[in-house]
């Protein structure tokens, strides 16, 4: 069963239709007794870092999410949620991450190197790269997927993007390291990509419940 | 580097969709469920829906149909229509969409766009706006109430104000071209789209592929929306989408 992490934050409708269609058992809870169960489980997230992370502090959620990757079982981040995932973000002056993931998010510059503006947020459908073998990304081509975001991750460890997509800099769209998996876009709105991506998330789940 | 977005466009009246004011009177033009469907699978990259209901049960009646086409789609669903306050937000947003358009409401009180942003973030706020040419200005005006009411807004300094309030993007219909089949109004696309930093989606005038290549590449536009063209089959979104590869825009 995937368990869905309700703290306030985000989409919870579109991923668990998402999942739905998809045919996979999940719930949605806040409950950290509860979650620890989930064969895996999703943090999804929309609007800003600050508010995300403090109700995750004051729910008692972010030592869950800690507590959860230090079992092995699979964590997808999605889009704010993935943010999450990393050490800190420089949004609202400065906010610290769940630091499962090396690296730090910033706010797109908005200007080329050559000086001209382009729009922030990164909003729309932008093409998908591949940068290294992972389980997340089986049978997935690089095709097109939905992105809505102003601020980007920037990781020193190579390792952990798995995929990216250009928007004058690099930006990275998949990223993992051991069980713990994010993805910038919204996998739930971008087409047969997306969907391919949460079918192999649930997949990893389901395979490591049979492992142990 | 983003694709440009090619959109359908439903109209909905009391949970069905209706055809467009230029065919015969608000016929039944079939189950919004299915089209959405429909237009998902022929790489739609965005549904938008604009709910036309009249009355309090056909608004009631349009929080079912978001549910009900929200489970359909794998890809972004914005939904607009007599979303007045910060709770019709919510409860169109709980439904399933991702953004809600917001027109005359926003004109009549523009602190509804810094709320509705403040509290879901920029990227689920569109700010709705219909232009029309003004020749004693030389500039487009805004109206409201479904394009009955002049304004004394211009449409520039609106769109400017809009998105430092918090829009996340623009849905710029010109009611000049509407319904014409002659085009997109590509100069007032290309004053919108230069004015503000945030995406703007060219609607109407729609009648051909070429039309949004114009949109795109002379109107500077992001999105391009249309109804009735790809309702009644005259063209199809991966017909536009293969027409204007060919012109060198980016397409899913």
């Amino acid at each position: 069963m995937i368990g869905i992490i309700d703290y306030g934050m985000g989409n919870l409708f579109s991923v668990s239709k998402a999942l739905e269609r998809l045919e996979v058992a999940y719930f949605i809870s806040d409950d950290p007794e509860q979650l620890m169960k989930a064969d895996g489980l999703i943090l999804p997230g929309v609007g800003a870092i600050k508010d995300a992370m403090e109700l995750l502090d004051r729910t008692g959620l972010s030592t869950t999410l800690k507590k959860y990757a230090d079992t092995g079982k699979p964590l997808l981040g999605i889009c704010l949620g993935m943010q999450l995932l990393f050490e800190e973000s420089e949004e609202g002056g400065g906010t610290n991450g769940l630091g499962l993931l090396p690296g730090c998010v910033k706010r797109f510059p908005g200007v080329t190197k050559e000086g001209e503006i382009y729009k922030v947020p990164h909003m729309g459908w932008n093409k998908l790269l591949f940068k290294k073998e992972s389980a997340i990304l089986e049978e997935v081509e690089e095709d097109f997927v939905y992105f809505v975001h102003s601020y980007y991750a920037v990781t020193n460890a190579e390792e952990v993007v798995h995929a990216y997509s250009r928007y004058e800099v690099e930006v990275p769209a998949v990223v993992g390291h051991n069980n713990v998996y994010g993805t910038q876009f919204h996998p739930e709105k971008s087409s047969n990509a997306g969907m391919g991506i949460l079918q192999n998330f649930t997949k990893i789940a389901a395979e490591r419940v049979g492992v142990s | 580097m983003l694709t440009k977005r090619i959109i359908p466009c439903l109209d909905v009246k009391d949970g069905r969709v209706v055809k467009g004011i230029q065919f015969v009177q608000l016929r039944d033009a079939g189950d919004p469920v299915e089209l959405a469907r429909f237009y998902d699978q022929q790489g739609a990259d965005e549904l938008v829906f604009l709910d036309i209901s009249a009355s309090h049960e056909g608004r009631k009646t349009m929080v079912e149909v978001v549910k009900a086409v929200a489970s359909e789609l794998a890809i972004p669903f914005t939904v607009g229509g007599g979303i007045n306050t910060l709770e019709d937000m919510k409860r169109i947003l709980r439904a399933g969409a991702d953004k809600v358009s917001l027109n005359t409401a926003a004109v009549n009180r523009p602190e509804l766009i810094t709320e509705g942003s403040n509290f879901f973030g920029a990227q689920c706020i569109v700010v709705a706006v219909d232009a029309k040419f003004d020749s004693s200005s030389g500039s487009w005006v805004v109206f409201t109430h479904g394009g009955r009411i002049r304004t004394e807004r211009d449409v520039i300094d609106w769109v400017k104000e809009a998105v430092e309030r918090g829009a996340g993007e623009i849905l710029l219909t010109s009611m000049d071209s509407d319904g014409e089949k002659k085009g997109f109004d590509v100069a007032l696309t290309r004053a919108v789209s230069e004015a503000v930093s945030v995406p703007v989606i060219a609607s109407g005038g729609a009648g051909n592929a070429d039309h949004f290549a114009e949109a795109f590449i002379e109107g500077k536009a992001d999105a391009a929306l249309a109804a009735s063209i790809f309702h009644y089959k005259e063209t199809s979104v991966a017909e536009v989408k293969a027409f204007i590869k060919e012109k060198g825009v980016y397409v899913r």
